[in-house]
């Protein structure tokens, strides 16, 4: 009946997991009890749950983004905290059973599950806004690609309590992730998560891609778009060209696990060569997926904080693209201790060097944009600036482990550990960070608290360097990636620093969510009617904050990059003026098809892993009969009506006047 | 307000950097023995230097352009709609390709130089070792000698040692941090690689990559030492009542077991390496899994650089 699953299969005996599995659960229940008591459920499911809109979407794939931060520090705290008192023979708290969970859990999270709905989520938001479209080409599949992450996300979080989580690492490399090696769930259920996220993804992607390049406004050619949006589009297109390789990885991998093939074992001509290939053809990509939206944030943050037109727009974007094209061909430069030949290894290692030409001269524009501006030290700013000197720093050691020879003595050491946090969080958290305080403003009506948001940032910085610059020079003595424990007590003093680290990340963590309860304690005080708080440069400013669901009354016309900043430097400037006139406008409807089949979806992962064959085939069937539904619903749209529009647009206007 | 920031800052990154700038003394790669460790050694640092000449700049242009230009400093000239230099573009591009240029020549060149695939050329004769990973432990095998080890290695000074690496569990990777290259073990595969120690002493070596729960503790001594040195530890292992058999010895040692202490075996069966690679070849998933089969063509092994 439950096929593997028995009561055997939580951890009671874990007295961490069981603290944890309390404090959620009388989170939830308090939550859900607020829920219930304010009566917000219906509003959550027919203003969130089944919406359609992309801006809603974009905040909850952030939201939810947060939240498994914090689920992932906490993972990451534990690490430092380990490694801080195993030193010498002493075995630490973490035994490896649990400490191997750990690390594994901390990279997927991350990765897949903050990193990943950071950059969606902003792409959602701000993306339609940015090339004044109305919602993006395909709603319901955002809709269900929110969904399916989310079903995703619930498994992991699942394995927490109900069985164990993979002790591979976040890759999970064959053979060690084979069944032989790796008997127990954990591995089903970083299976199963990563494939539901993943089809949701690979969906997000070509539902940018499409979204761009067909509904452009009026006027809006690809070199007048603004540049975060060009960094979506390549981000989608590597999202596009990229996924299904981890998706089709992964189900060979199934079907090792599941019906005993032979991909990846040891014998019978698996080759575990191909699994690590396979999945870097995937993962460094991802890499980029994660960094280029970021590098856009930047580029708007700076030019306008400066106040100025960025510097060498078509330059940016050719070096976007430049690297959207070489990240596919440096994949190898994750395992050069494979023992490809001096050839293979060196065409690797320059390929890889080359990608730091065009990111070289991405910094050089944003220098040269700060250059003779009016740079104003907003939150955003910060970010940018910590960012700059950080990434420059990591670009450095990344270069350096691009090098075969050095990698040969570098690779697995907390050099690499190192670099890719230097990148991640000084390129992509920080990015991230600027873009949540630079267009939250947007999602909400109100500005975030800058004392705060400038306090988070100083505690993330610091904190970054005391965390990872010991891990760096450890790595010069002998120190690997994902030790349990270790014997030379002389490393204990480093690791103890880079525990403190972690500690005020930790500050910056409580900053950001001090962040939003003061803000949103503060929104009368911080609110902004006009819809520009930043004076902006691009069209999603030209709207209202938060934008009604329809975007714009009417499609504004482009005639140059930096447009909206253009508008308002004619002659009498921008003004908000109510048109004359008004035409319905065609929206889509919302769904409760995605989160329906995301459920099955759901139900589907968890019996596959727990080997509940009813369930696979009620998942399954559920799944194919929300999607016909569906598919011969042809309920999907409707018209919001010019008098509507009307008033909508007429009491936007009469709060401006009122404030004005 | 800003300038305190960015002097804190500073500051900051000095103390933090100051460690790996000095950790020179008694650390595995900056103090390493042997051809390759101190060509490495060497190789790191010229990078290092190579990318500070950009790295540098970056960094104080950073800091000079943000302080110069912040919107308080109304002295500073702004121009809202200066956004293209072609002399600055020329620049921006040339100034890191050629760097880059540099290290893609040092690249090729080191990559070929240090190729872990190479022989280490020398007066003296190679000797061959065979180093196999096991859950979780080293199984070193002496091919010349006739001897094996569990976690404990041996190697006379000045002498060119080809490590012939293969797994008979998951994939780790085999590197002895002050000697220099690591490479991965992988079942099946035959994987080498060149290591030479120009000093005597006593060197950790350990599985670099990670490969379930006794992973942390797959440790091992390397003792670099004199030619009359070695000769008696060869003599002490072939004191050992313990042999090492395939397929049948081998079997009870590729046990998994945590932290498993050093042990001797006198007699190695002939090609037990070739033996073990062969096993995954037969098609019963390693020796453990049916019978071996001697009456087996002998068939090359499949080399990490087929791959290629």
């Amino acid at each position: 009946m439950f096929g593997k699953l028995s009561l055997d299969s939580i951890p009671y005996h874990e007295p961490i997991i069981m603290v944890t599995a309390a404090a959620i659960a009388i989170i939830g229940a308090t939550v859900f009890g607020l829920i219930t008591y304010y009566r917000k459920w219906g509003y959550l499911w027919t203003e969130w749950v089944t919406s359609i809109d992309h801006k809603k979407i974009g905040v909850m794939y952030f939201l939810v983004a947060l939240v498994m931060l914090v689920r992932g520090f906490a993972d990451a705290i534990m690490m430092r905290t380990q490694q801080a008192i195993a030193a010498g023979g002493a075995e630490g708290y973490l035994p490896p059973h649990h400490y191997d969970q750990i690390f594994t859990a901390h990279g997927v999270i991350m990765i897949f599950f903050v990193a990943m709905p950071m950059v969606i989520g902003l792409m959602n938001l701000v993306v339609p806004l940015q090339i004044g479209a109305r919602d993006v080409a395909f709603p319901f599949m955002n809709n269900l690609s929110f969904w399916l992450f989310a079903a995703g996300m619930i498994l992991v979080n699942m394995s927490l309590v109900i069985g164990e989580f993979a002790k591979t690492g976040w890759l999970a490399y064959a053979p060690l992730s084979e069944l032989k090696y790796s008997p127990d769930v954990g591995v089903d259920y970083w299976i199963w998560a990563l494939q539901l996220s993943g089809i949701g993804t690979t969906l997000t992607g070509i539902n940018f891609f499409v979204t761009i390049l067909k509904m452009r406004t009026k006027g809006m050619t690809l070199f007048r778009m603004p540049i975060f949006t060009w960094t979506a589009l390549c981000t989608n297109v590597l999202i596009i060209l990229s996924f299904p390789i981890l998706t089709a990885t992964i189900v060979l991998l199934t079907l090792d696990r599941y019906l005993g093939m032979h991909f990846f074992t040891n014998d019978m001509g698996g080759s575990q060569m191909m699994y690590v290939n396979l999945i870097w053809a995937w993962g460094h990509p991802e890499v980029y997926i994660l960094i280029l939206p970021a590098f856009g944030v930047f580029s708007e943050v700076i030019a306008t904080f400066t106040k100025k037109r960025l510097f060498g727009y078509k330059t940016m974007v050719w070096a976007t693209a430049a690297i959207t094209v070489l990240s596919f061909i440096v994949w190898l430069h994750h395992f050069f201790t494979m023992g490809a030949g001096a050839n293979v290894n060196a065409f690797f290692g320059i390929m890889t060097m080359i990608i730091a030409v065009p990111t070289g001269v991405k910094i050089f524009n944003w220098l040269f944009t700060m250059y003779r501006g009016r740079l104003e030290f907003t939150a955003p700013v910060l970010w940018t600036i910590g960012f700059i000197i950080t990434f420059t720093l990591g670009g450095m050691t990344g270069v350096m482990l691009a090098v075969p020879g050095a990698n040969f003595v570098l690779h697995n050491s907390l050099f690499v550990i190192a670099h890719f946090h230097n990148v991640i969080i000084g390129g992509v958290v920080f990015g991230m960070m600027a873009g949540f305080t630079y267009w939250f403003p947007k999602a909400f009506g109100f500005t975030l608290s800058e004392k705060w948001g400038k306090r988070s940032f100083w505690c993330w910085l610091i904190g970054f360097y005391l965390a990872f610059m010991p891990l760096y020079a450890l790595s010069f003595f002998g120190a690997m990636r994902r030790m349990q424990s270790y014997e030379q007590t002389s490393w204990q003093p480093l690791m103890i620093v880079a525990w403190v680290g972690a500690v005020v990340i930790a500050m910056g963590i409580a900053c950001i969510v001090i962040q939003l309860i003061v803000s949103i304690r503060d929104r009368e005080k911080n609110r902004d009617l006009t819809g520009d708080p930043w004076d902006g440069r691009t069209l999603e400013w030209a709207t209202s904050s938060p934008p009604p669901n329809y975007n714009f009354a009417y499609l504004p016309a482009v005639d140059s990059i930096d447009s909206y900043w253009e508008m308002k430097q004619q002659p009498g400037g921008f003004k908000r003026e109510l048109a004359t006139s008004f035409e319905d406008i065609h929206m889509p409807k919302n769904t409760a098809e995605g989160p329906i089949m995301s459920l099955f979806g759901l139900f589907f992962g968890f019996a596959l892993i727990w080997h509940i064959w009813w369930l696979v085939g009620l998942g399954a069937l559920g799944m194919f009969v929300t999607f016909m539904y569906r598919i011969f619903n042809e309920d999907t749209d409707y018209h919001v009506s010019a008098a509507e529009v009307e008033k909508t647009e007429r009491e936007y206007h009469k709060r401006l006047e009122m404030q004005a | 307000m800003r300038k305190r920031n960015s002097l804190k800052y500073l500051s900051a990154m000095t103390w933090l950097t100051a460690p790996l700038l000095l950790s020179g003394c008694g650390s595995a790669l900056m103090d390493p023995t042997g051809e390759v460790g101190q060509g490495l050694k060497s190789l790191i640092i010229t990078a290092f230097g190579l990318m500070l000449i950009v790295v540098i700049p970056v960094i104080v242009m950073t800091i000079l352009f943000a302080w110069k230009y912040r919107s308080t400093n109304l002295a500073a000239k702004y121009t809202p709609n200066w956004e293209h230099s072609n002399i600055i573009e020329v620049f921006v591009w040339a100034i890191p390709a050629v760097i880059i240029l540099f290290l893609a020549i040092l690249t090729w060149q080191t990559s070929h130089e240090y190729d872990p695939h190479k022989p280490i050329a020398s007066a003296d004769e190679t000797m061959t070792i065979d180093a196999i990973s096991l859950d979780w432990k080293w199984l070193f095998v002496y091919p010349e000698q006739g001897i094996a080890t569990i976690n404990e290695l041996a190697l006379p000074v000045d002498t060119p040692v080809h490590f012939r690496v293969t797994s008979g569990t998951v994939m780790n990777s085999f590197m002895i941090p002050t000697l220099g290259s690591q490479i991965y073990a992988m079942a099946g595969m035959a994987n080498d690689v060149y290591l030479e120690g120009s000093e005597t002493g006593t060197f950790r070596g350990r599985s670099t990559h990670y490969s379930g729960a006794g992973f942390s503790e797959m440790l091992f001594d390397t003792h670099v030492t004199s030619e009359q040195d070695f000769q008696t530890w060869v003599d002490k292992v072939k004191q050992s009542p313990d042999t090492m058999m395939f397929p049948q010895d081998y079997d009870q040692v590729a046990k998994p077991s945590i932290a498993a202490p050093i042990q001797y075996f006198s007699q190695v069966s002939p090609n037990f390496y070739e033996d073990l690679i062969q096993s995954y070849k037969a098609g019963h998933g390693g020796p453990s899994h049916g019978e071996h089969n001697e009456a087996q063509e002998p068939s090359m092994p499949m080399s990490a650089q087929a791959a290629e």
